[in-house]
């Protein structure tokens, strides 16, 4: 063992644990920052991709199309629920919390009724590759090559497209995009929607690494607060450093005192980080800025 | 002595609903009809009713917190756990002579309430508001309740409880009331049944004082508008922190009378779904009113247990589908609205006949 191998050591663990963030958190924070609306079903929009893309994967498509299913059919999902529920509340930001979640009971429950207690999984592909006396998941690479790419997108969608700048527009001032022409509804719902399809992309690109359970949203919900409280209303001066600060804390912890101390780390940095940062790190961010 | 009745005067006032010799009386009839149950009813069933008490403090606590003080908080189920568990490792511990248990009650509950400090203190006075403390709440409850279920070791135990990870602790002794010759022990029945009732008339009554006296109007006047609260000269977040740690306080009592009951308690009982049901309780009972949540809650329960008879699963997509519809159309509770209905429908009334 020498210094170079627990270097990629380190560096792979908190690549994991980034992408794991920024990818649970994204769609939550696309919601969260655009809308001001915190989605507590959020961890079953992840569930409904994996398991999307765990069906269309059993029924003969290839992995990478499976996962574009999940996206696809969680984004519709989450437009049918913008119409039936959040439309009509959002001048009462906590009713939505309290909406959200009974969504979330609901999901859990039907889906356990429905498809059972738990679904045959995908293998995980590409096999692995060996540094030093450790070997290491593939998958796990392209995961955070993803992470990666959604971040860009986001970044091309919101700056350089023309949903971008009246999505923009319609945060800001809500009433003055309004004036001008611009149909805040279907921002509203086509927002929604682009955060659901983020968190059916979460679920899908995590469906070939974990078992899936109707519970398996409560595995991301947490870091996903996590990421967006720290975060602040920001995708990109947010999110992504967040998720950067949290997986240095998360991977240190982990693989110092194992997996829940982990947690329990993202948690306190979360206490304290709000104690000092209330508006998080985006809020902060731009204050400087100004 | 007209400080003593001052207090009293309190019982009724703008923050509760229902005032007068009619409410009164009905609150007499049902207490004297509930002092009367168990003469006429069976241990099994008694004991139900006890289930049923134990859970309208911690919606009790939820209402005070959420109805009243403004701030929804996910996290009393953390903190009916935490005293759940106190009471568990102190009276396995210690155990039940010289009347400990009772003691162990109070130490657990205010356990429960230091904690609440410690969170309450970085939460309010870092101005956590609105939506980010429902999720930083939520946040430490999932975080306990994963905690708690990874203890299966024996490394994990405090003195001689062991903490068993995800099947809990059981077997902690029942409430005992020291008593020359034979201790009274409190098994979940009559005994336990009449304890219980009495506290939560108690809770019952005191916070409709603590809600009319001036601190609730500062509370609610918070609830309504923080800044101008600020403004008036009261410091927001010192109040803020007493509801959340009375609120807490609550809860917790509502965890070790849970504890007592089934002499057991569960990482699960701080899991998303036990975190879930206070909400829905409070919810269609109407947040805003201590009375129409006391019968939400008992209402919602007796709902709830009857229709896990065909299926817990399928009561639990009813409950979701409640709160949803709850929120959409009746959003301060559907109790309170058949309330402040039959409060209107008696007011004309009265008008009609004077």
């Amino acid at each position: 063992m020498d210094i170079a191998t627990h270097v990629f050591s380190a560096l792979y663990q908190f690549g994991d644990a980034f992408a794991f963030l920024v990818l649970s958190a994204c769609g939550l924070a696309v919601i969260f920052g655009m809308m001001g609306v915190i989605n507590l079903a959020h961890g079953e929009f992840i569930m409904c991709g994996a398991y999307v893309t765990a069906a269309t994967v059993h029924a003969g498509l290839p992995l990478p199309l499976g996962i574009l299913a999940g996206t696809l059919v969680s984004a519709l999902v989450g437009v049918v629920v913008e119409l039936a529920v959040i439309r009509h509340l959002y001048d009462r930001p906590l009713d939505t919390i309290v909406a959200t979640w009974g969504l979330s009971l609901i999901a859990t429950q039907g889906t356990l009724i429905m498809v059972g207690s738990t679904m045959a999984g995908v293998g995980t592909p590409f096999g692995s590759f060996q540094v030093g006396d450790y070997s290491y998941s593939i998958y796990r690479i392209v995961l955070f090559c993803a992470a990666l790419g959604v971040l860009a997108a986001l970044y091309a969608l919101f700056n350089w497209t023309r949903f971008g700048v009246l999505a923009r527009a319609t945060i800001q001032v809500p009433h003055m995009a309004a004036a001008l022409g611009v149909d805040t509804r279907l921002i509203y719902s086509l927002t929604f929607a682009c955060g659901a399809g983020l968190a059916g992309l979460a679920g899908g690109l995590y469906a070939p690494t974990m078992t899936l359970v109707p519970t398996m949203g409560a595995t991301f919900i947490m870091e996903a607060f996590v990421t967006v409280v720290i975060g602040g209303a920001d995708v990109f001066l947010g999110t992504a450093p967040a998720g950067g600060v949290l997986a240095v804390v998360k991977s240190v912890m982990t693989s110092w005192q194992g997996q829940l101390f982990g947690q329990i780390g993202l948690l306190v940095a979360v206490i304290i980080v709000v104690r000092v940062l209330p508006k998080g790190i985006s809020g902060f961010v731009l204050r400087e800025r100004t | 002595m007209t400080g003593f009745l001052a207090i009293f005067r309190r019982l009724e006032g703008p923050q509760t609903v229902g005032r007068g010799p009619a409410f009164w009386g009905l609150f007499a009839l049902v207490l004297a009809a509930a002092l009367a149950y168990p003469l006429f009813s069976d241990g099994y069933t008694v004991g139900n009713t006890v289930y049923f008490f134990v859970w309208v403090f911690i919606a009790l606590s939820l209402c005070l917190i959420w109805g009243y003080g403004g701030s929804l908080s996910f996290g009393q189920t953390a903190f009916f756990g935490i005293a759940g568990y106190g009471y568990g490792v102190l009276t396995i511990n210690f155990g039940s002579a010289y009347g400990f248990t009772l003691l162990a009650l109070v130490i657990a509950v205010a356990i429960a309430a230091l904690f609440a400090v410690l969170l309450g203190y970085f939460m309010f006075f870092g101005r956590i508001a609105g939506v980010f403390l429902g999720i930083v709440t939520l946040a430490v409850t999932l975080m306990l309740e994963r905690f708690m279920a990874q203890t299966a070791g024996p490394e994990w135990h405090i003195g001689s409880a062991r903490l068993n990870g995800f099947n809990g602790m059981s077997a902690m002794p029942p409430l005992t009331i020291p008593w020359p010759g034979e201790p009274i022990v409190l098994f979940a029945d009559i005994g336990l049944y009449y304890l219980v009732l009495g506290l939560l008339v108690f809770v019952y009554l005191a916070l409709r004082i603590l809600m009319n006296s001036s601190f609730g109007n500062v509370i609610v006047a918070i609830r309504e508008n923080p800044e101008r609260a600020e403004m008036l000269g009261y410091d927001i977040r010192k109040y803020q922190l007493i509801t959340f740690v009375i609120g807490a306080a609550l809860a917790g009592l509502s965890g070790v009378l849970y504890t007592v009951w089934g002499q057991y308690i569960t990482p699960s009982s701080m899991g998303m779904t036990a975190a879930a049901l206070p909400l829905i309780w409070v919810a269609v009972g109407g947040r805003s009113d201590l009375t129409s949540t006391v019968i939400g809650t008992l209402v919602v329960l007796a709902a709830f247990q009857a229709l896990t008879i065909y299926g817990s699963q399928y009561a639990l997509v009813f409950m979701g589908v409640l709160l949803v519809l709850t929120v959409l159309i009746a959003p301060n509770g559907l109790v309170l609205g058949v309330m402040n209905w039959l409060g209107r429908i008696a007011a004309r009334f009265t008008q009609r006949a004077g």
